[in-house]
């Protein structure tokens, strides 16, 4: 479980790069979530060290570094998925709307931070109770066809499956399938929205289509993603966090960070001289 | 926390548990069975055990040598059958045969495997007494023995196709013949699996009972040769403990832990040999 | 002076004389026909079995029918052979067999499959695959020594005060009969479910699972609404593996069933069996419809367990090679 703020390892760490632009529209901005010195290991091996960082309300946050960087790793602290593993440690905080996550009921917050996954992964059922999933076993106020048609149309697809809702959703593609995950994960009205790099397994089209989506979809809830690719995350996100090696090196504004990087390693990156 | 999750946080604790609970009470069963035969049976394993014959009806004392022998015996030639098939045919399987025959043969291997001990018992009744008049050892194996070539034919097969393909290239590379790389390179990679599959195949058939009531029958005496009908320890078993005498009640008991012991120790020394060797697919 | 022409010397073993050249491919090919027939032997054989247990029981078939499956009169003195009691008391023991393993089974399938760590579920796996090598006798052993007593002075009265309202729970209790026969099969098959359902789980992907949880799954939720039903397919195979198997069991049966070819609504009733039935007389039929109409039982066990097991591979294989965007096997 989670201990208090105590680092067991002193690593000199350089001071994450964030612009002054950045440390206004911060104070400016309300955060959903906060993330205070936190380090992560896994048994004895450390993976992230000292990240410090805010999710902005209503924007879209893009994590970029090259492989192993420990970006996925620091997404699944947001909704606790890494306590299924057994040797996995962490320290540090992160709040939720002011209130540290780690006290609260690991299935209540859940609800509250949603996931979609790097490949499409519908339960065995049909389209109709994939969405309803989530509602049926947390309750929902609103009678549940009305809810599932709801999520279908804000993931954008309401209309190609409205006359199909009882079919296997394993008959879809592979970007529908990945835009029923979207639905599944919208219907419990997540106030964050997590996606692990969302379109990696999809077509180029597919990709722009969940692309367009995820702008769209800040106006409800705050969106998180971690992704390869860079251009993805230039055209799409509202702030930017370069990772390497565990330690966020920078964290700016989208389109300072793309082009007027602070941290040398940053700009290396993006000129694509090491991925 | 609503009262909604409270309640469902409730049934998960409680199922989760219960899962283990199911599991208990499984692995138990295991130790309850070797806990009975080691308190009924354990006191009556003596050298009388396995060196005398039974006692005349409804005096106690005496032993089941006869059964251990007639069981060795039915257990040797089941293993001279089982294994030469089950083993060259594995090779068949494995190096030489294309799809479709292998197709076959595996299917009809796994057809044998699923038939129920009394059916290949009534099968080895109707070639192997019925034809000559009489029961003998030589059934009572040949039904043992049939059951055991399914068993070490997909086992062997599995672990010789498991052995890397760049063996079998190199062994070839060098010039080596087909069936000189298979006896030099290939078998000799697979030893433990085949070994481990010969191992488990022979626990299983050798607790067998039902295709013997129909071949060896029984033998209250030494049963010399091949040609008469011999006692087995699964047979022996069953005849006591159907009985109504108390000493034979003791004795099945014993009977029973020799045949359980002998089992449990062939399959962890079998799982063990596989294990500490190079890894295989489970067959 | 004219140029002999040399010839390239081919790849592979060194071309000298053709002697040389055949005498290796004879080698293989005798190796190859060797095994050949070891392999053929083994679909002689089946073949033949098969055969045996169709020839073998021409003379019931003839005679009965499918009549031979709706009487239930046994009697070898007037030559009447009806085998209704012995599938009745088949059916009855491998259903609460089932009754009772598949919820056992599986529910300790989940627990090594979804709650053990690794070294756990992997010891406790060892235990019931050592289980699963239990001869039948052992069984029935237990069954003769143990199992019966324990019903007859405590579980059959505890069931007869509290359900004997129900024809389940009334008559005569003697320890033995169709429950106990159920109970014994039931302990025998469970550890079939267990390990085949507990590699069914394993193989489910680990992202359906997370997929529940990032929803606000509980642990029994993710487990029972979306990993078992992404397995069920190779869960169902796992039973019917079990069901075979009870259908097919002898002596733990025979040890405790009673015996008795009749058919009763009380499972504290002696019963039969198919397999016990041919265990008992096949050797002592008295004429060849006798002799033959245990063939003909012999025949449809056969059937039965050829039927389930094969539906059973089916399933689980669908199941362990399908790992994902496959549920709905």
């Amino acid at each position: 479980m989670h201990a208090s703020v105590r680092p067991i390892l002193s690593v000199k760490i350089p001071p994450t790069v964030t612009s002054a632009a950045a440390r206004e529209t911060a104070a400016a901005l309300s955060m959903r979530m906060t993330i205070s010195k936190l380090n992560f290991f896994y048994g004895s091996k450390q993976v992230l060290f000292d990240i410090s960082m805010g999710i902005a309300t209503n924007k879209v946050t893009s994590l970029i570094g090259p492989s192993g960087c420990g970006k996925s790793t620091l997404l699944r602290t947001l909704n606790r998925m890494h306590e299924a593993v057994r040797s996995a440690r962490l320290e540090g905080e992160i709040l939720l709307d002011g209130q540290d996550i780690f006290t609260q009921d690991v299935t209540a917050h859940r609800r509250r931070v949603g996931m979609v996954f790097q490949r499409p992964n519908p339960f065995p059922k049909s389209i109709f109770e994939n969405v309803a999933y989530g509602l049926r076993i947390n309750g929902s106020n609103v009678p549940i066809p009305d809810a599932v048609e709801k999520s279908l149309r804000h993931a954008a697809l309401w209309d190609e499956v409205k006359d199909h809702l009882h079919k296997s959703a394993y008959e879809l593609s592979g970007g529908q399938q990945q835009r029923l995950c979207i639905a599944r994960a919208l219907a419990v009205e997540p106030e964050v929205l997590l996606l692990d790099e969302p379109c990696s397994a999809l077509d180029p089209i597919s990709t722009a289509k969940i692309e367009e989506l995820l702008v769209q979809l800040k106006d409800l809830c705050t969106i998180v993603t971690v992704t390869h690719n860079m251009q993805q995350a230039a055209r799409i996100s509202d702030f930017t966090a370069f990772l390497l090696t565990g330690q966020l090196i920078e964290f700016s504004p989208t389109p300072q960070l793309f082009t007027t990087p602070g941290d040398p390693r940053t700009e290396a990156y993006i000129t694509g001289r090491f991925g | 926390m609503n009262s909604r999750l409270r309640w469902r946080k409730f049934v998960s604790r409680f199922m989760l548990t219960m899962t283990g609970v199911c599991a208990l009470v499984s692995v138990s069963v295991l130790f309850f069975i070797l806990g009975h035969l080691v308190y009924h049976g354990g006191t009556s394993i003596s050298w009388a055990f396995f060196t005398k014959l039974p006692a005349p009806v409804g005096e106690t004392g005496g032993g089941m040598a006869n059964a251990i022998i007639g069981s060795a015996k039915m257990l040797l030639l089941a293993t001279l059958i089982g294994v030469p098939v089950g083993f060259f045919g594995a090779i068949y399987l494995a190096e030489f045969s294309g799809g479709a025959t292998a197709f076959v043969v595996r299917y009809a291997a796994d057809l044998l495997n699923g038939v129920p001990s009394i059916v290949i018992g009534i099968f080895a009744y109707s070639i192997a007494v019925l034809p000559f008049k009489r029961f003998t050892t030589l059934a009572g194996g040949f039904a043992l023995g049939l059951m055991m070539i399914p068993i070490t034919l997909r086992s062997t097969e599995d672990f010789l196709r498991a052995v890397p393909t760049a063996l079998r290239e190199a062994a070839m590379a060098l010039g080596a013949s087909k069936w000189k790389s298979i006896v030099t390179v290939i078998v000799p990679a697979a030893y433990r699996g085949i070994l481990t599959a010969v191992l488990l195949a022979f626990a299983r058939v050798a607790g067998e009972t039902a295709p013997l009531l129909f071949t060896a029958l029984g033998n209250r005496f030494w049963s010399p040769g091949w040609n008469q009908p011999t006692d087995s320890l699964p047979v022996a078993i069953y005849r006591y403990a159907i009985s109504p005498f108390e000493d034979w009640h003791r004795q099945a008991w014993a009977a029973g832990l020799v045949l359980l012991g002998l089992i449990l120790v062939i399959n962890i020394v079998a799982r063990a040999i596989l294990s500490r060797g190079i890894a295989v697919p489970r067959a | 002076m004219a140029t002999t022409t040399t010839t390239v010397p081919s790849a592979g073993p060194v071309a000298g004389s053709r002697s040389f050249l055949s005498r290796l491919r004879e080698g293989d090919e005798i190796a190859r026909i060797i095994t050949f027939l070891f392999a053929a032997s083994v679909v002689l054989i089946t073949l033949l079995l098969v055969f045996e247990l169709w020839q073998g029981s021409v003379l019931p078939r003839h005679k009965f029918g499918f009549n031979f499956f709706r009487t239930s009169v046994w009697d070898p003195i007037f030559d009447q052979f009806g085998a209704l009691p012995f599938i009745y008391g088949t059916l009855v023991t491998a259903l609460i067999s089932l009754l009772i393993a598949v919820p056992l089974g599986i529910g300790a399938a989940i627990f090594l499959a979804e709650l053990a760590p690794p070294r756990i579920s992997d010891t406790l796996e060892f235990f019931i695959d050592l289980l699963a090598a239990v001869p039948s006798v052992i069984y029935g052993l237990l069954g003769v020594f143990v199992v019966i007593p324990l019903m007859r002075e405590y579980i059959q009265p505890a069931l007869k005060n509290t359900l004997g309202f129900l024809p389940f729970f009334q008559g005569p209790m003697y320890g033995m009969g169709f429950l106990t026969a159920g109970i014994v099969l039931a302990i025998m098959v469970t550890p079939y479910i267990i390990s085949v359902s507990r590699e069914v789980l394993l193989s489910v992907p680990r992202d359906q699972r997370e997929a529940a949880l990032s929803l606000g799954s509980t642990h029994w939720e993710s487990t029972w609404k979306v990993v078992v039903p992404f397995a069920r397919a190779g869960i169902m195979g796992s039973i019917f593996l079990a069901l075979a198997r009870a259908l097919g069991e002898t002596m733990a049966v025979t040890m405790v069933i009673g015996n008795a070819p009749v058919i009763s609504a009380s499972l504290f009733s002696p019963g039969y069996s198919i397999a016990a039935i041919v265990a008992n007389e096949l050797t002592e039929a008295t004429s060849n419809l006798h002799y033959q109409s245990l063939i003909e039982l012999g025949l449809v066990l056969f059937l039965l367990t050829f039927i389930l097991n094969g539906l059973a591979r089916l399933l689980i294989v669908a199941t362990t090679q399908r790992g994902g965007g496959m549920g709905n096997a």
